[in-house]
């Protein structure tokens, strides 16, 4: 199936199967494999993504579903050089360890200050229940969105 | 500029790249020149716990779509190859006659497109005369129904075949004012890297094999990976991408990854594996699976005189490296941090119809920690003292010689009571046992419930050293290679802070090279908490011994003496002393050496032995009487882990310790049913801990340095898992102890937490 998708400001027009997944579709036809996936049941989001400026599942969202819409991937986060700013906060609140998660949770919780610009501890704890990470224990990933609130 | 920066806050040189591009995993490598028209291999694995195959069919599989062929282990021609621990229990790489646990890989399926060989895989017929599945440790122990016929039982080690006496049961008690028993089980675990397993294989003209694999332990696959391949090891070349965690499940290479230099010479092309998550919860090894039947006795004072462990370890369906774990970690560790005069110490284990045990963040000391911790805690509920004053009189005095225990293991320092102190103070002990108390008396619905654990581990247990490479460019950067294996402990910036030390080149001009069994021949990989111990001691000194060769070459370009060369760390740059005018860069230097061999030094360098980090945590929980919910409310956690390079790492790795040791006690658990079907076997039924289920934790910093390597620093990456599970569990039971609750198996979990209220009331 024919598919328009605009994706870091690149508009593509691709042929997918049917079955394809967003994830599938960013990784494998676009070579974005900043996205990565950790399971099969849309359960620990680290294939998270932006389609149409929220956060999304990108393993429980087929390519033609995104037919028309704008994607943006952690590779389309910085700007000129310059990370984003919750980029930043992960960076300095050492928000990462092994990386594999981080992707999706960047982008899940640009979205979660974009729903939400002041969250407290609970709040981000409970917006991130969806996005898995083995390796940090949480504790400097909260610590990493919360920084980024409070400097905005 | 100036200065050390040895022990700052320094941030991770690897984090840009995998916070803008993402890291590059092995699924990651599209533009592999060698991997370019590479094959998808899907394996096809057993749907029943044990049982005889009597057929498999493969042709409707073959004729599918995308489908270039579909291997079985007899057209592989497959040897059977016998365990490393016990060498009687021999397996098939791919299933042949018997299969010993769902998951366990029967068929390779290689096709164009990874979609065509799944969906390839149902149409794959395999025949079998179901066996009895033995699900349950005791159950497997006490049968006549044998996984490993040649084993003639389903115990495959037995601390007794080490020549270590049996445990004398209830006699050994005899002199005791008071004994607990206690049977706990530290339940199986699943450890869940976020990036699953995955590896590619390519062939080159020279007919030498290329393997990337997500591995912690590159250079320990070259020679099961020669093996399989039937090449000698020199073929081999093994390289590791960027590795998404491992936590011990990836020390080892599997059945799936050893085959696929097999199967692309069999389909002279490239081939790519990578698992799917409900794969990966039933073929990446489980953790922990230790059956624990303790007895502790002593004094009703509190001086604990005897203590007697019984640890039977469930080693799954094959003979793999959890099998020997209790062995050779638990039973060391079985006296904990106590001065205990008479310890009994006993492992068994057992193979099950169930996925292979392997190393798990621990490996064997949460066990044991568990174990004594759990019945410090009994036994003090039973004199009526508290757990804390109970530990406390039980401690083994600070020391800073040398200190053996009754079951022969020797720590190298240890202060374990300043470490309980510091805890009980930062965690405000005495206010959450002031707020229990209001609970209890005012029958509030939700009630506190304070854990605390003291322990000693053993880390840098594996290997005797480390190799280690420093090498100056002509432009004055230095690439740093190393033996371990990083994948998320941040070595790029660590290594580089040690060889910044000794060389004053700036960190962002150093970068490390690992993983590749070419480039970094000799190397142990990480795992046991080594790598800073072994790993960053060996860059430490070769770093040393290339200033000491620097320093020979700028004697001889400023015609000095070699002992009047000093080394100005601020400019990077070697002179003359006094004369600091004229000065030579490390660049001049690695120019000047360019033609006899370049400025380079490398090293394996021997350390004389483990380390015996220690701390003590404090757990509060909420737990809810009515529902039985538990909710963690605090944590904090004293972890000395010796010197400490860059505390933001240290804090880093305590709190991804502590979430795992967290989510043993509370959450998760690897379960069967009576058949031996996973009936948690992908990430919504797995109860994989989340963000919302955890405290922030606070961490109480703590340094004692060890005299066993030249950085004075101990292992960090277990040492948060060790601590915390006991101290969580804990404080569950404690909330409930006024309802007459002495114990409660991990996880505790809701349904648990109610029932053991409903049995004791």
């Amino acid at each position: 199936m024919k598919v328009t998708i605009t994706v870091n400001g690149t508009t593509h027009q691709s042929d997918v199967e049917p079955r394809t997944l967003l994830v599938q579709y960013v990784r494998e036809s676009l070579g974005l494999t900043g996205t990565n996936i950790g399971c099969d049941t849309s359960s620990c989001g680290a294939c998270s993504l932006h389609l149409n400026g929220e956060s999304v599942k990108s393993c429980t969202v087929l390519a033609v579903q995104a037919d028309g819409g704008t994607v943006t991937t952690i590779e389309g986060l910085a700007k000129d050089g310059v990370m984003h700013p919750m980029q930043q906060a992960f960076m300095e609140n050492h928000g990462l360890q092994c990386g594999y998660c981080t992707p999706g949770m960047v982008m899940a919780a640009i979205s979660l200050l974009d729903e939400n610009p002041s969250p407290t501890e609970e709040q981000v704890r409970i917006g991130l229940e969806g996005n898995l990470c083995r390796c940090t224990g949480y504790h400097n990933i909260i610590k990493s969105v919360l920084a980024c609130a409070n400097n905005k | 500029m100036g200065g050390s920066i040895l022990g700052n806050r320094v941030l991770r040189k690897e984090d840009p790249k995998f916070l803008t591009t993402g890291g590059v995993y092995v699924d990651d490598l599209l533009s592999e020149p060698a991997l370019v028209g590479a094959l998808h291999v899907t394996y096809v694995r057993s749907t029943v716990a044990h049982g005889n195959i009597t057929a498999i069919d493969t042709s409707d599989a073959a004729s599918m779509p995308g489908i270039v062929v579909v291997l079985t282990g007899k057209d592989l021609g497959l040897e059977p190859v016998p365990s490393a621990f016990n060498p009687a229990a021999t397996r098939t790489l791919l299933a042949i006659e018997k299969v010993r646990y769902v998951g366990e890989p029967i068929v390779a399926i290689v096709s164009n497109t990874r979609e065509q060989g799944e969906d390839a895989i149902d149409a794959v017929i395999i025949d079998y005369d179901v066996l009895p599945a033995l699900i349950d440790l005791e159950e497997a122990m006490a049968s006549s129904t044998l996984l490993y016929e040649a084993c003639g039982s389903n115990v495959v080690f037995d601390s007794m075949v080490l020549g270590l006496p049996d445990n004398t049961g209830d006699a050994y008690f005899a002199d005791c004012e008071v004994v607990v028993k206690g049977r706990y089980l530290n339940q199986r675990v699943a450890p869940c890297p976020l990036e699953v397993r995955g590896a590619a294989a390519a062939w080159g003209k020279d007919g030498r094999l290329t393997e990337w694999l997500s591995t912690q332990h590159a250079q320990g696959a070259v020679a099961p990976l020669a093996a399989a391949n039937g090449v000698d090891p020199s073929m081999v070349h093994v390289k590791t991408p960027d590795v998404g965690g491992g936590f011990g499940a990836k020390i080892g290479a599997y059945p799936e990854e050893l085959l696929l230099g097999v199967i692309a010479k069999r389909v002279g092309k490239p081939v790519r594996w990578r698992e799917t998550r409900s794969e990966s919860m039933v073929g990446l090894g489980h953790g922990r699976a230790q059956l624990q039947y303790v007895t502790i006795g002593g004094k009703r004072d509190g001086t604990v005189t005897h203590y007697q462990l019984w640890a039977i370890q469930d080693s799954g369906g094959w003979v793999d490296m959890g099998t020997i774990l209790a062995p050779f970690m638990t039973r060391p560790m079985s006296s904990g941090v106590y001065a205990i005069p008479n310890i009994e110490c006993r492992t068994t284990s057992v193979v099950t119809n169930t996925t292979p045990t392997v190393a798990y963040r621990g490996a064997g000391r949460p066990e044991a920690t568990a174990a004594i911790e759990r019945a410090m805690d009994m036994f003090a509920l039973e004199i009526g003292i508290d757990a804390v004053e109970v530990r406390r009189k039980n401690l083994i005095p600070k020391f800073m010689t040398p200190h053996t225990t009754v079951v022969g293991q020797t720590y190298d320092v240890g202060d374990y009571e300043t470490s309980l102190n510091k805890v009980l103070d930062a965690a405000d002990y005495k206010g959450w046992r002031a707020k229990q108390k209001a609970a209890r008396d005012s029958r509030a619905a939700k009630q506190i419930g304070i854990g605390v654990s003291v322990y000693v581990e053993i880390t840098g247990g594996v290997g005797n050293g480390e190799s280690a490479k420093v090498e100056v460019l002509d432009n004055g950067h230095a690439l740093i290679y190393t033996g371990t294996s990083p994948h998320g402990q941040g070595h790029a910036t660590s290594w580089a802070m040690l060889a910044n030390e000794q060389t004053g080149i700036p960190i962002e001009n150093i970068e490390l090279v690992w993983g590749d069994t070419d480039l970094v021949p000799i190397g142990t990989g990480t795992m046991g908490s080594r790598s800073l111990q072994q790993g960053g001691n060996a860059v430490f000194a070769v770093a040393a011994e290339l200033v000491n060769k620097a320093k020979s070459v700028a004697a001889r370009l400023l015609e000095a003496s070699e002992e009047d060369i000093v080394l100005d760390k601020d400019s990077a740059s070697f002179h003359v002393a006094g004369t600091p005018a004229v000065a030579k860069t490390w660049a001049d230097l690695a120019m000047a050496e360019k033609q006899s061999g370049g400025l380079v030094h490398s090293d394996v360098i021997n350390v004389s032995g483990a380390t015996f980090p220690f701390g003590a945590h404090v757990a509060v929980v909420e737990v809810d009487v009515e529902t039985g919910k538990v909710t963690h409310i605090a944590h904090t956690a004293c972890d000395d882990a010796g010197k400490v390079l860059n505390p933001m790492l240290l804090e880093g790795q305590i709190h991804g310790g502590v979430a795992q040791g967290v989510a043993q006690a509370l959450l998760e658990e690897v379960c069967y049913d009576p058949d031996g079907n996973p009936i948690t076997s992908n990430l919504a039924d797995y109860a994989f801990i989340s963000a919302a289920e955890l405290p922030s934790v606070t961490v109480v910093h703590m340094e004692t340095p060890t005299p066993i390597n030249l950085i004075g620093a101990k292992g960090i990456g277990e040492s948060g898992t060790i601590g915390s599970t006991p101290a969580v569990q804990s404080a569950v039971i404690d909330a409930v102890s006024q309802f007459g609750v002495k114990h409660i198996d991990m996880p505790t979990t809701a349904e648990k937490v109610w029932a053991a209220i409903q049995s004791a009331r």
